[in-house]
């Protein structure tokens, strides 16, 4: 029985093994007539959401229009991309191993970049040994700029927690000082990296221009069961109510909201406001609330853009980090073609000059030029701060009542 | 059992042992990173899994902690990591890891079955949402940032290092009275107590060792990932993947439970690397595969606990009942 | 403030209930720790939203549908799958790591199963959301069906089990198999129909839960950890267990939220839940185990 047993056990280690020779054997002999790309994102796990509504569908849509005009247009020549993907189960353990894997088995020409703060960081150092580019595209962190010191050929593209924080706040003070809001702000975060980083922002901000915080705390991620929160911030007496929560927590508080007629003149919920989906759940009560992110509908090229995702993956793109992503894309694209080559280098060297053609216009990976602020108007998600950009919308005040929840 | 039989019985595995732990020293030369990679994954889940198996091969009691211990080292190094020098920091993190288990242990271990199983899952959310809550209201930064020099060959060996001591300890625990007064425990408690064994000071006695392990490996593997937040360190998929690992394996054995990390971890790997849309269907089928089909490998061994008597390791001493007869 | 907090500590415990009964009869009568639970759960979910947003079939109509459906499918996976598991097990401690290690396994086909025909995103649709007001307080409609589904449920069973024929025969599987055989019931017609009731009731919480919970095919862990959680503290097989410590657990998350801090939520369900594991071994309402 004993020997039986471990007699098996053996077995199926030995048939392991040599399945996952094979497996590893095939991956190799690879000629350069096609652009290899590598990513590992959470297509499952509790990053899954989040990497299907801004990143994954991005990175499918590009190769796919790539592919259909004859591929990347190398000196005289296109080469088509060919893509290898993993999953990394949103783990950071699982990140850092298939990344090693794209890099020293697959090796890959060109790695794109995981789902989520933690994971940019987890597989950051390894790109950069290697001397892989790295677009993080999903990163929100603090230490954005220390980071792109560090790693010389990261670009942290969605920059800092401070810079949405300060950019909320200096447009809360025009509206204080106009007389139209008082100076009393609940806040409410989420208790995970992004919650806190831009609560944390938030809360100097504020403070700095003199807001009076109200109400200032956490919920534990993954609850979303809001209730009391927001009855006891309705008897507070804040015209500005800012939720720096994630979508599941977004959704619940503005439906808590809806549910309690708290209706404040200034009701700020993100991420996952400037999804589709929350258009989808709450339609013309959507109308009027601000979130972080937006985009120019009227600019042509971002109305083309919106047009393509939804033809091809049957949604439209969220407002945030979707059009940064596809930004990132589009240089990427064309640091290849400037390079004229496939070399690794070179096209780093390119993406560092920047100058790109993108929906984001004049674009160098790592630029802050988007919607800091935004809000849904007429079923659009516009943009309405920094107020200095093209296209900055005038801000719909106070929000409507809303109409769903009698 | 005489003196010189002993001897010979302890002295050729520990040779044995060492010629291949110091083969294994060599791997780092020999592969790229990314075998290094899957063989620091191998390494960590084997010394995860032979300490899980210490304790919960000999009590039966299925524990789903691993991962608290594993978070407390990661994070341990994590606060400590760029103020003392690494070395220290790791015995910061098993100290750290042993009074939590004492507290664990002795509160819990009255706890049976099913009840102990969903206490230490349990315990796991406690501890994260505890951690959380800290950092969200006295350090108010969640994330941390481990930027330390220390490569992944080092990682390698530290693990590998740690893996020897692990079987060493285990191998001797084997001879040792200890390893006895546990062998009655797990045949039968109210035996055990009857000889005068204390039995809940050597089960928290065990429980403590085997979390010190695993709190060292957290702390081992923490400097890999550059960025740690409760979420990340304190992942309840790992506890579960030891458990399985584990059984799999054969808990009861020493070496039963690399038996089955090597063949998983490797599954894993082939899985994810042919089925990015797929895996979890896959993973699925084949735990279906291994429970319906291989009753030998998982349940087989597992038998063994209320079966007849089977020595504890291949050539281990004889057991309990042979010897009280 | 203090009722509205106890208010919606109730309708929140309604649902931790809700979703835990079923599992308190898998576990309890059927011997099956199914660690797939929250999976079925998720399952009636997405089966809701599809209803609802491409037929027009409203949920609380959907479950004459869905009911009967997840019965039936809980009915094959006990006798296809988990059957022969029961027939090979010697002893309770075998059959409770083989049904861990098979419901695993379901756990991820079926998940993986959601993930190729729903993707990863996340999921919600609007309905019944208008607020209802109780003694002053405002609380979505949606979610006081769920409560009053978890109250009837649990207090019908409640009857059913101490009442009736059937129930007593499922009470006495429950307590000890071996001698229930010797008074003439069928065993393993009764542990497979608990299953399936068990399932029929995890469809009823998945359906009335995605009325107003944000759900994604990741979730179904948290629903079957959150069901454990309140089967194990109000002792295992016990219905009426179930459905106090859900209702503990909900007001004591609202009174935090509301009085402490809501930072603390989730880790005041497991202070309470280990808290009463160590006064308690067996549970709030369980029997001492041998």
């Amino acid at each position: 029985m004993q020997i039986s047993s471990r007699l098996r056990i053996a077995t199926l280690a030995a048939a392991t093994t040599a399945l996952i020779g094979t497996a590893l054997l095939g991956a190799q002999a690879q000629a350069q007539d096609t652009y290899r790309i590598g990513y590992a994102i959470s297509k499952t796990g509790p990053g899954a959401p989040g990497a299907n509504t801004s990143t994954i569908p991005n990175y499918e849509m590009w190769v796919k229009e790539v592919n259909d005009a004859g591929g990347l247009k190398v000196g005289d020549k296109m080469i088509p991309i060919e893509v290898v993907e993993y999953d990394d189960r949103s783990s950071s353990e699982e990140a850092v191993r298939a990344i090693e894997r794209l890099i020293n088995q697959d090796k890959v020409d060109f790695i794109l970049s995981p789902w989520g703060t933690g994971l940019n960081l987890a597989v950051a150092p390894i790109l950069d040994r290697a001397g892989y580019a790295h677009l993080a595209g999903t990163a929100v962190s603090d230490k954005a700029p220390q980071l792109s010191k560090r790693w010389k050929n990261s670009y942290w593209l969605l920059g800092t927690g401070s810079q949405y924080a300060n950019e909320l706040a200096t447009f809360l003070d025009q509206l204080k000082s106009d007389g139209k809001i008082n100076n009393k702000v609940a806040m409410i975060a989420v208790a995970d990296g992004f919650g806190i980083e831009l609560s944390n922002a938030g809360r100097k901000a504020l403070e700095k221009h003199d807001f009076e915080l109200v109400y200032d705390k956490t919920y534990p991620l993954g609850s979303q069961d809001l209730a009391t929160i927001v009855n006891e911030i309705k008897s507070l007496g804040a015209d500005t109510f800012v939720a720096f929560s994630y979508p599941p927590g977004t959704l619940g508080l503005t439906e808590q909201a809806r549910v309690l007629n708290f209706n404040p003149k200034i009701f700020y919920a993100g991420v996952g406001t400037a999804f589709p989906l929350y258009k989808d759940r709450f339609g013309a009560d959507a109308e009027g609330v601000v979130s972080l992110g937006g985009a120019s509908e009227t600019d042509p090229k971002i109305a083309d853009y919106i047009k393509r995702h939804i033809a091809f993956a049957g949604r439209e793109p969220d407002r945030w980090a979707s059009i940064v992503n596809w930004a990132s894309l589009q240089s990427l694209q064309q640091a290849i073609e400037r390079a004229g080559s496939t070399d690794r280098d070179a096209i780093n060297a390119e993406l560092a000059k920047g100058g790109f053609d993108t929906i984001l216009g004049s674009y160098k990976p790592g630029d802050q030029n988007f919607w800091q602020v935004g809000q849904w108007q007429d079923g659009k998600f516009v943009g309405i701060a920094p107020t200095s950009m093209d296209g900055a919308q005038a801000l719909i005040f106070p929000k409507p009542d809303w109409k769903g929840a009698q | 059992m005489n003196i010189v039989t002993f001897k010979s019985d302890f002295i050729k595995p520990v040779i044995l042992g060492a010629i291949i732990f110091a083969a294994l020293a060599f791997l780092p030369s020999l592969v790229d990173s990314y075998y290094m990679s899957l063989a620091i994954s191998i390494t960590s889940f084997a010394i995860l899994a032979t300490a899980w198996a210490m304790f919960s091969g000999p009590t039966r009691y299925i524990s789903l902690a691993t991962v608290v211990f594993f978070g407390i080292g990661a994070y341990t190094v994590a606060v400590l990591g760029e103020i003392l020098p690494f070395p220290v920091v790791l015995i910061c993190a098993a100290l750290a890891g042993t009074v939590l288990a004492l507290l664990v242990g002795f509160s819990t271990l009255r706890l049976a079955g099913v009840y102990f199983v969903i206490f230490t899952f349990g315990l796991t959310e406690l501890v994260r949402q505890v951690v959380s809550w800290y950092e969200v209201n006295v350090t108010r930064e969640l994330g941390r940032y481990i930027f330390l020099d220390i490569t992944q060959d080092d990682i390698y060996w530290q693990l590998l290092t740690l893996l020897a001591v692990l079987l060493l300890t285990g191998f001797i625990l084997g001879r040792s009275r200890l390893g006895f007064a546990l062998r009655i425990i797990g045949e039968d408690e109210t035996v055990a107590k009857h000889c005068g064994i204390n039995v809940t000071r050597v089960k928290v006695a065990l429980f403590v060792l085997s979390a010190v392990f695993m709190t060292l490996t957290g702390a081992i593997m923490a400097p890999r990932w550059t960025y740690i937040d409760p979420v990340i360190a304190f992942n309840p998929m790992l506890s579960f993947q030891v458990v399985i690992m584990a059984l799999l394996g054969g808990p009861r054995r020493l070496l039963g439970p690399i038996l089955g990390v090597i063949p998983l971890t490797l599954l894993f790997e082939v899985l994810t690397a042919n089925f990015p849309n797929h895996f979890s269907i896959m993973l699925g089928v084949t735990f279906m595969v291994i429970v319906y089909l291989l009753p030998g490998g998982v349940i087989g061994l597992y038998e063994k606990y209320g079966g007849p008597n089977k020595p504890s390791h291949p050539n281990g001493p004889p057991t309990t009942k042979e010897k009280t007869a | 403030m203090l009722s509205y907090a106890v208010f919606s500590g109730i309708t929140l415990g309604g649902m931790y209930a809700l979703v835990a009964m079923g599992l308190t009869l898998q576990y309890g009568v059927s011997r099956i720790m199914n660690l797939a639970y929250g999976e079925l759960v998720v399952v009636a979910s997405f089966a809701a939203f599809v209803l609802m947003t491409s037929a027009g079939i409203n949920p609380v109509i959907g479950l004459l549908i869905l009911i009967p459906a997840s019965f039936a499918l809980n009915w094959a996976i006990y006798r296809i799958l988990l059957k022969p598991l029961v027939a090979r097990a010697k002893n309770r401690g075998m059959l409770e790591v083989d049904s861990i290690l098979a419901t695993f396994g379901l756990l991820f086909i079926v998940q993986g199963v959601l993930l190729v025909w729903f993707g990863g995103n996340y999921y919600s649709y609007d309905f019944m959301n208008s607020a209802v007001n109780v003694f002053g307080a405002a609380i979505a409609a949606n979610r006081l069906v769920a409560l009053g589904f978890a109250v009837v449920i649990g207090l019908g069973f409640y009857l059913i089990l101490t009442r009736t024929r059937i129930g007593t025969a499922l009470r006495a599987v429950a307590v000890d198999p071996q001698s229930a055989r010797l008074v003439a019931i069928d065993v393993n017609f009764a542990a497979c129909f608990a299953f399936a009731l068990g399932g029929a009731m995890a469809a009823i919480g998945g359906v009335l839960v995605s009325m107003f919970l944000t759900f994604s095919t990741s979730m179904g862990v948290v629903f079957t950890m959150k069901a454990l959680i309140v089967v194990i503290m109000g002792g295992v097989g016990n219905i009426l267990g179930a459905l106090v410590a859900g209702l503990i657990l909900g007001i004591a998350e609202a009174l935090v939220a509301t009085y402490i801090d809501p930072g603390l939520t989730i880790a005041v369900t497991y202070v309470i839940f280990l808290l009463v594991l160590l006064i308690k071994p067996s549970g709030l309402f369980g029997r001492a185990t041998s």
